[in-house]
C-alpha cells in the first residue's frame, strides 16, 4: 500500500498544511489586488507569497544546512516546504530509497527577464537543473525526476511517485512542485483573456476567468504508514488526452471522463464509494463546465464538489499537489471546504458545488486536473 | 503478460530523418530547425494545415511521430490504451524567449496567446494526440541529457498496471542553437526488446 505521510502548502495563506487549511476554513482568501509594473502593467488580482517572511524561513533552514549560496525565490519556496513536510516524519533523507519528484511547469522563469536584482547562471532556467538544485541542497543521492506536464504536472507526480512505491523502487517518494506568478505567464494568461478582473468563481453563473496564484506544496508518499494520525492511502490514478484541441477542454470532457474512469479501475472502487470530489475548478467558462459533463457522466452530480482555486488561485505546476494535501486535510477533520468566490451554480450540468463550509465524515475522494496540450489527471485516495 | 518490443523508430537530427536506422531524407540547404521543418514538412505531405500554427519544437515533435506511426496500423488498438511518453532538457526554451521578447518593454508589449500556449512542453503531446487520435496516458520528463531508463521505467509500469499496452516514447529537444527528435513505438510486436540499454543503443545511432 501507498501511505500519504505528510504534507506542506507555501502559499499567501500561510506556510504549512494546517495553517492553509484553518485559513480556508475561516474563510480566508488569498488573492488580493496587485499593483506592480513588474508583473503587468495593470492590476491584477493574484495570490502571492509574502517573500520576507519566505527569506526568514528559508534563512533558518539554510543556516541548519551551513548552506550559504544564493537561491531563487521558487527554489528558497520549494526548499522550505519539503523541508517541513520532512521535519514532520522520520524519512532519512540521505537513503537511495528516498527519491524526489518536482512538478513544475515553468520553474524559474522570471530569470529570463532583464529585471532580477539578482542574477543566476543561464542554465538555471533549465528545469532539471532547479531538480539539481534541490536534490544538492538536501543531500539526496537520486537524481531529482523533474515533471512538467502544464496543470495536471502535479496530480501527475502524485501518480508516478505512487507506482515507484507500487513497484518497490523507492520505499519514500517526496512528491514537491511549485511555480510563480511571473511577468511571463500573467501576460502569457492575459493575452488568452482568461483571467478575472476579480478573485475567481469556480462553477458560479458570473465566473469570468481565473486567478493566477504562486505556491509551493510537498506530499510524501510511504510504503510506510503513519503511527501517530489518521491513515490515507493512494489508491489509484490515471491521465489521459482529449486528443481535441491543444488551449481548449473537450466539449464532452472526454479526456477527464477516461482518467476518472481508468483512476476508478485502478483502484477496485465503485464509483457510489466517491464520497467527495476536488475539482480543478479554474473559473473559466469552458473548464468548469467540461468538468461538470465529466462528472456528470460518471453519475457524480450530487457528489459535494470543491475547488480550491478561489482560495489560493491556480498555481499551474503546484495546483495538484496543494489541492491533494488540502484533500488529505479534508478527510483527516471531515471538514468539507466552501468552494470560494461561488454563488450561483452556471453550469449546464447541475452538480453539487459546496457552497458553505461543513463537517461530513469522508473515506473515499477523487482529485481531478486538467491542463493546456488536452491533458487530464484523476486520483482516488482513501482512508484505511 | 507479454513483454515489450520496439518495433519502429525514428530520429530528426543535423537536417536529416532517419526511420529505423535508414536514411529517408535530407536537406542540405536549410540552416535552421524553422526551415528544415517546414522542407521536411514538404517531403512528408501530411496535409495538415495546422501544422503551420505549431512553435518549432511541436513541429519537429509532429514530423517525428508522423514518419514513426506512419508504420504502424493504430487501429488494432484502442485509443484510449496508446501513451505518449516524452521527454527533453530545455522544456520549451526557444518558445519562452520569443514569448518574453513580447513582453520585455511595455512600450512594445503584444503577447500573443497563440505563442503562449506553446510554452509548456506537453503541447507537443497534444499535437501528436489530436493528429493520431491518442487518448491513453501521458507524461513529459525534463532531464539533463537523454537517458531511457525515467521513460522506459514509466512505461514498462504503465504496461504491469493495464493503465496502457502501446506507446510512443522518446525525446524531442530544442535548444538555442540545436535540435533533436528521436521517437521509438512500442507494443507487444516487434523484435528489439524494450529496456532501457536497447534503447540508449538505438538512440546513439545516429550522430
Amino acid at each position: 500500500m501507498v501511505y500519504f505521510r505528510s504534507d506542506n502548502i507555501i502559499s499567501s495563506l500561510g506556510f504549512g498544511t494546517e495553517e492553509n487549511f484553518f485559513s480556508m476554513v475561516s474563510g480566508e482568501v488569498g488573492i488580493k489586488t496587485i499593483v506592480d509594473q513588474k508583473y503587468y502593467p495593470k492590476a491584477f488580482p493574484a495570490s502571492m507569497i509574502d517573500e520576507e517572511r519566505l527569506n526568514k524561513e528559508f534563512q533558518i533552514i539554510a543556516d541548519q544546512y551551513s548552506n550559504n549560496n544564493s537561491y531563487t525565490k521558487l527554489e528558497k519556496m520549494i526548499i522550505v516546504s519539503v523541508n517541513d513536510a520532512l521535519s514532520l516524519t522520520d524519512i532519512e533523507i540521505h537513503s537511495s530509497r528516498t527519491a524526489i519528484i518536482l512538478s513544475t511547469t515553468k520553474g524559474n522563469i522570471n530569470l529570463v527577464s532583464n529585471e532580477n536584482e539578482e542574477t543566476f547562471e543561464p542554465e538555471r532556467i533549465l528545469l532539471w537543473k532547479l531538480g539539481d538544485i534541490i536534490q544538492d541542497f538536501f543531500g539526496n543521492p537520486n537524481k531529482v525526476i523533474v515533471v512538467s506536464n502544464a496543470c495536471i504536472s502535479g496530480a501527475l507526480a502524485i501518480n508516478i511517485a505512487a507506482m515507484y512505491i507500487e513497484s518497490e523502487q523507492f520505499d519514500n517518494v517526496i512528491v514537491t512542485g511549485g511555480d510563480l506568478v511571473t511577468r511571463f505567464v500573467v501576460s502569457g494568461f492575459m493575452s488568452f483573456m482568461s483571467l478575472s478582473p476579480t478573485a475567481c468563481k469556480p462553477f458560479d453563473k458570473n465566473r469570468d476567468g481565473l486567478s493566477l496564484g504562486e505556491a509551493a506544496g510537498t506530499v510524501i508518499l510511504s510504503k510506510h504508514k503513519n503511527m501517530h494520525r489518521q491513515n490515507i492511502i493512494f489508491k489509484g490514478g490515471a491521465t489521459a488526452n482529449d486528443a481535441n484541441h491543444i488551449s481548449g477542454p473537450s466539449r464532452k470532457g472526454d479526456g477527464s471522463y477516461i482518467a476518472i474512469k481508468k483512476a476508478i479501475f485502478q483502484s477496485n472502487i465503485k464509483p457510489e464509494q466517491i464520497d467527495h470530489i476536488s475539482s480543478h475548478g479554474t473559473a473559466t467558462p469552458y473548464n468548469d463546465e467540461m468538468e461538470s459533463i465529466s462528472i456528470d457522466r460518471h453519475h457524480l452530480e450530487s457528489v459535494p464538489v470543491n475547488s480550491i482555486k478561489g482560495y489560493l488561485g491556480h498555481t499551474l505546476g503546484a495546483a495538484g499537489i496543494i489541492e491533494t494535501v488540502i484533500l488529505l486535510e479534508e478527510m483527516r477533520q471531515n471538514i468539507l471546504l466552501k468552494t470560494a468566490g461561488f454563488e450561483e451554480l452556471g453550469i449546464s450540468h447541475p452538480i453539487n458545488i459546496i457552497n458553505h463550509t461543513f463537517n461530513m465524515e469522508i473515506n473515499t475522494c477523487l482529485k481531478m486536473a486538467s491542463g493546456f496540450g488536452g491533458s487530464n489527471a484523476a486520483l482516488i485516495i482513501s482512508k484505511v | 503478460m507479454k513483454e515489450l518490443f520496439i518495433n519502429s523508430y525514428c530520429h530528426i537530427k543535423n537536417n536529416r530523418i532517419f526511420v529505423d536506422g535508414k536514411l529517408l531524407y535530407s536537406d542540405k540547404v536549410a540552416d535552421s530547425l524553422s526551415l528544415f521543418a517546414k522542407s521536411g514538412y514538404r517531403y512528408i505531405k501530411p496535409s495538415y494545415n495546422k501544422f503551420f500554427k505549431m512553435d518549432e519544437i511541436s513541429k519537429l515533435g509532429f514530423l517525428a511521430a508522423e514518419v514513426l506511426l506512419s508504420g504502424v496500423n493504430l487501429t488494432v488498438y484502442n485509443e484510449e490504451d496508446i501513451a505518449v511518453i516524452l521527454s527533453n532538457s530545455h522544456s520549451t526554451l526557444v518558445t519562452d524567449l520569443n514569448h518574453q521578447l513580447t513582453i520585455d518593454d511595455y512600450n512594445n508589449f503584444f503577447p500573443s496567446p497563440s505563442l503562449f500556449v506553446y510554452t509548456l512542453p506537453n503541447i507537443m503531446i497534444g499535437e501528436i494526440s489530436i493528429r493520431h487520435k491518442l487518448r491513453g496516458e501521458n507524461a513529459f520528463f525534463i532531464v539533463e541529457n537523454f537517458k531511457a531508463d525515467i521513460i522506459t521505467n514509466h512505461i514498462n509500469s504503465l504496461y504491469l498496471a493495464h493503465k496502457a499496452n502501446a506507446f510512443v516514447g522518446g525525446w524531442v529537444n530544442q535548444s538555442e542553437n540545436d535540435y533533436e527528435a528521436f521517437l521509438y513505438w512500442v507494443s507487444n510486436e516487434g523484435n528489439i526488446l524494450h529496456n532501457a540499454f536497447e534503447i540508449n543503443k538505438l538512440y546513439n545511432l545516429i550522430y
